[in-house]
């Protein structure tokens, strides 16, 4: 029995280890604000979802499916809803099944506390098995279709039947029988369990047993008896075992299904936040790795849209087949949000979900990282442009050709020479290795000398003066509009603030 | 029967009683030592390393052995003769612990099943496959006799029989209440394997495993003990058998196989080690020895204390040396924390390692057999007035000097703290003469710079750091004048972003 929504072939594996640039991604796309509107303040989606959100997929075909199980969510979310809530109840059986801390868990603990577990469980599974004989019809995606048909073949009455017998032999009505063998020592070893057959009572009278030699424990040896539930938690060891196994199995499955909904129940909880504000969203177009595409209308930065009361403007790009685009112009102009709104985008598309356009199409990298200018320095070990290497340096060890790079002012901390030499080896190292590259950058060395090469490869915009916050495809030019910024900060009569 | 003492002493001397060197201590030897036998405490092999040969004939001895024993076949073969050997050890103790006698006969019946594996797995081994040792050939020759006698056919005759017999039985423990009753067993399902089945459908990759380690006391408690008396009237000759068995046959271990068992660690315990170290990148080689020619050399040495301390997490730098037919003295000058001292004590492990007839840590070396190592080290320990300090350290170096000979091996890490650097420079040069006349082969570390320059008997030797950034030590130690040059690499060569290195960084 697997979940199986999150992917066709594999479990969502919530646990997966995170990518180590995470926090970086986090802090330079400001994430967090996505992941509060998906979580919309419960913990357990808070926890998931960014998990699922880093953890990229990398197969356009992947990104299809998960595509479809989400716009049954959407059109189902109180079914979905219902779904999560049984797998919510079964992780509270740890807490309904309480039998009290032990030093030291013998055989037979194992075994009837695993019985309870196990009592409790099925009854979880008989809801689930009821919303899938009510609802599957309303269903559409391969996930979601598979799922529900799964839990109607895999769980009918005969198997209900069959669970509820096994658990009411497992309390031992009479006595264990196990079988031995004498190992190292001549201990008992390879210990069995038997059931105790059931002889009537002809075959009592009959008396055509084999021979036998017993022994009673009396009643006054406490060590004895100790030694006794011992030796007949030798022949339960196995069963017990067993038994725990099913039932952590059991739990894990609810496990997974809670965390694969856990995902959907946050695009939901989105879908419902930008539906409110009427910010457009749409199921993006993955295209493979080796399609080099980024083209796009109306994309907006998904994080500023959820914290402004505003509408937010969007950008027209037509990328596609440009291994850099080089992003110049105005402060203040937009070309962080822009970089933003192309970094979270492309994770969203990645993870499966919506993407904040009208439409977006773009192929899928094999890792995204960024490299933002950083204002702080909190180690104050190392100077800012040894910082700065040092953390291209990191990227470096883990970027793979087909990766993709958002630089934001990098490179800056030193003078325009040397800093803009430095970017161009940079870049031509990154982008000659099949990294896409998505550079926005002050400095003009750069942009000119990148421009003169005539590239189809590369792609310029430029911000314009005046607050539109739209990007149009332009060539990097000389002078740098800090001289607004600075005319805007020190204005002796503030017009606006910006 | 041919006579074969030792596969680590052609002659047959032993190592036992002998004490610690004093030079353990300063050559962080003592570490070494402890890092190479850990897990391997039962077999002390300790005194091992307390005895140095100082002929080239017993080196060589054991470097054949070495050589044999780095081949994959015959480690294989006798890390699993040591294994089994450990079974029985195990077994045979706990044999003289048991209480219950049916219990106690069985162990000790399972340590002699043990020790006949052992010896014949050994012997199957070592015929399989090629020995080049004297040493290695010599022990085949001696087990390959011992497997043919006739008292070791009866042990194991007698042994087999008896295994078959108790592995044969079977039986049932029916459990209700209070009530145990034992009888033969009957062929019927697992009711285990049942359950499992029923819940497989939700098997969702690896769970914790439950199943309970129970404590196996050696001893059976007295249930189990009435279980087994049970089981011994459902099968009385067997166990009849087995009571006559422990009569018959007390001490079963021949005693050249018991101190091969032992002295072979020695080799199994070293070669773990240097595979440990290997695995990081780093080199060992045999040496060729020497007990008349000072004329020694090393590439790619290292401290192997350190080393061990820092594989596989931080890098170990290593270093080279080397002496012509006239030089003596390896003076080592430079910066504090440059790597001096471990230069120093690279240099006497290397020395001593050698003369146990072990591969040493460097890529090539030739090495001296002394008569004796000496070391002398600042103490930081000692509680005494600064004068009483500089004293004590000349009392020491002064008692060296006195007890070496020109077949010694001396490394002196000299502080003369308490003293002004003209006093410094004063001594040093007495003391630097002293060795330089007595012929010794010496590592003489000092902050006093002229000292590299005595004459052609001193080699210069200067610890090296990257001019630039002070704080960033290269532990290198290398040979020329007394003086500083490195140059500071390009910081974006420094941080690996180079056109060329960023394209091998990623790949493609």
């Amino acid at each position: 029995m697997k979940v199986f929504l999150l992917h066709g072939d594999r479990d969502g594996a919530p646990d997966a280890s995170p990518p180590p640039n995470r926090h970086d991604l986090t802090q330079d796309l400001e994430l967090d604000t996505l992941f509060d509107a998906m979580a919309a303040e419960d913990e357990f989606l808070r926890d998931i979802v960014p998990r699922v959100v880093f953890a990229s997929l990398s197969e356009p075909e992947e990104i299809r499916y998960r595509q479809q199980v989400l716009a049954d969510c959407v059109a189902n979310p109180a079914v979905v809803r219902d779904l999560y809530a049984i797998a919510v109840d079964a992780r509270r059986v740890e807490r309904k099944v309480w039998f009290g801390i032990l030093s030291r868990e013998s055989p037979e603990h194992i075994l009837h506390r695993s019985v309870k577990i196990l009592e409790y469980l099925v009854e979880n599974l008989r809801q689930l098995r009821q919303i899938a004989a009510e609802h599957a019809g309303a269903f559409d995606s391969p996930g979601f279709r598979r799922f529900f048909a799964m839990l109607q073949e895999e769980l009918d009455d005969d198997y209900f039947a069959l669970v509820g017998n096994h658990l009411k032999e497992l309390e031992f009505p009479h006595g264990v029988l196990m079988s031995a063998e004498l190992g190292a020592g001549n201990r008992g070893v390879r210990y069995g369990l038997h059931r105790v057959p059931h002889r009537g009572w002809l075959e009592r009278i009959a008396g055509s047993s084999p021979p036998s030699y017993g022994f009673t424990v009396p009643a006054r040896d406490e060590a004895g008896a100790r030694a006794l539930g011992d030796l007949q938690d030798q022949g339960l060891n196995v069963v017990a075992n067993a038994l725990a196994q099913s039932a952590d199995h059991v739990k894990s499955f609810f496990h997974v299904l809670r965390a694969e909904l856990a995902f959907y129940l946050g695009c939901l909880n989105l879908h419902e936040r930008l539906s409110a504000k009427g910010a457009p969203c749409c199921f993006p177009e993955p295209r493979p790795g080796t399609d080099v595409a980024l083209t796009a209308r109306g994309l907006y930065d998904v994080c500023l849209a959820l914290r402004s009361r505003e509408p937010v403007a969007g950008n027209d790009v037509d990328a596609d087949g440009a291994s850099l685009v080089l992003i110049t112009g105005a402060n203040q102009g937009g070309k962080s949000t822009f970089l933003r709104s192309c970094g979270t985008a492309q994770l969203m598309l990645q993870a499966g979900m919506f993407a904040p356009a009208g439409s977006l199409r773009a192929d899928v990298c094999t890792g995204l990282f960024t490299h933002f200018k950083r204002e702080e320095d909190d180690t104050m070990t190392k100077g800012k442009l040894d910082e700065e290497l040092a953390r291209m340096s990191e990227i470096a060890d883990r970027i793979r050709p087909g990766g993709q790079l958002l630089c934001n002012e990098s490179f800056a901390s030193t003078n325009e020479a040397e800093g803009s030499e430095l970017a161009r080896r940079v870049i031509r190292a990154l982008t000659e290795s099949g990294v896409k590259v998505l550079f926005v950058t002050h400095l003009y060395d750069l942009g000119r000398s990148l421009h003169e090469q005539h590239r189809d490869d590369m792609l310029f915009l430029r911000a314009e003066r005046g607050q539109t916050y739209r990007l149009a495809e332009g060539e990097p030019l000389p002078t740098s509009y800090g001289a607004d910024s600075y005319r805007r900060v020190f204005a002796p009569a503030t017009g606006s603030d910006g | 029967m041919p006579r074969f003492p030792s596969v680590l002493f052609p002659d047959g001397e032993s190592a036992d009683g002998l004490a610690e060197p004093a030079f353990f201590g300063d050559l962080n030897f003592g570490q070494v030592v402890s890092a190479i036998t850990a897990g391997h405490g039962d077999y002390e092999l300790d005194p091992f390393f307390f005895a140095p040969l100082h002929e080239e004939s017993a080196v060589e001895y054991r470097h054949e052995v070495f050589g044999d024993l780095e081949r994959d076949e015959v480690h294989e073969v006798l890390g699993e003769f040591a294994e089994r050997m450990q079974r029985m050890r195990k077994r045979r103790t706990l044999a003289g612990k048991i209480h219950y006698p049916r219990q106690q006969q069985r162990w000790f019946l399972d340590s002699v099943d043990s020790y006949c594996a052992a010896v014949a797995f050994l012997q199957e081994g070592l015929d399989r496959v090629e020995l080049r040792s004297r040493g290695l050939q010599a022990m085949r020759e001696h087990v390959t006799g011992y497997l043919s006698g006739e008292s070791f056919r009866a042990l194991l005759a007698d042994t087999r029989d008896l295994q078959e017999r108790l592995a044969r039985i079977k039986y049932r423990v029916h459990v209700q209440g209070a009530r145990v009753k034992v009888s033969a067993f009957a062929e019927d399902a697992d009711y285990s394997s049942e359950v499992e089945k029923t819940f497989a459908k939700f098997k969702q990759g690896a769970v914790q495993d439950y199943l309970v380690d129970f404590r196996d006391p050696p001893e059976m408690n007295h249930i189990e003990a009435q279980v087994l008396d049970c089981v011994a009237r459902l099968h009385p000759e067997t166990f009849r058998a087995l009571a006559g068995y422990c009569e018959r046959h007390r001490d079963p271990v021949e005693a050249t196989i018991g101190r091969f068992d032992r002295e072979v660690q020695f080799y199994l315990a070293y070669l773990a080690h240097v595979r440990r170290l290997s695995q990081a990148g780093l080199t060992f080689c045999y040496p060729e020895v020497s007990a008349s020619s000072r004329e020694v050399f090393a590439e790619d040495a290292f401290d192997l204390a350190l080393a061990t301390k820092l594989v596989p997490d931080t890098p170990v730098v290593c270093n080279d040396f080397r002496t012509s037919s006239t030089e003596r003295v390896l003076v080592v000058t430079g910066p504090n924390q440059g790597g001096k001292t471990t230069f120093a004590r690279m240099f006497g492990q290397l020395t001593h390692l050698a003369a146990l007839g072990c591969p040493v840590p460097a890529a090539r070396a030739r090495l001296f057999l002394p008569d004796r190592v000496f070391t002398h080290f600042e103490r930081e320990e000692d509680p005494v007035s600064l004068r009483g300090k500089l004293e004590d350290e000349l009392v020491r170096i002064r008692d060296i000097l006195r007890d070496a000979t020109g077949r010694s091996v001396i490394v002196l890490n000299e502080s003369f703290a308490s003293t002004t650097l003209q006093d410094a420079r004063y001594i040093g040069t007495e003391v630097l003469r002293r060795i330089i006349d007595l012929g010794a082969l010496a590592v003489y570390v000092t902050f006093v710079d002229d000292l590299a320059a005595l004459g052609e008997e001193t080699v210069s030797m200067v610890g090296a750091v990257v001019p630039d950034d002070p704080a960033e030590r290269t532990y290198k130690i290398e040979r020329r004048p007394a003086d500083g040059l490195a140059y500071a690499a390009a910081l974006a060569t420094k941080y690996g972003l180079t056109y060329q290195e960023l394209r091998r960084r990623i790949g493609r």
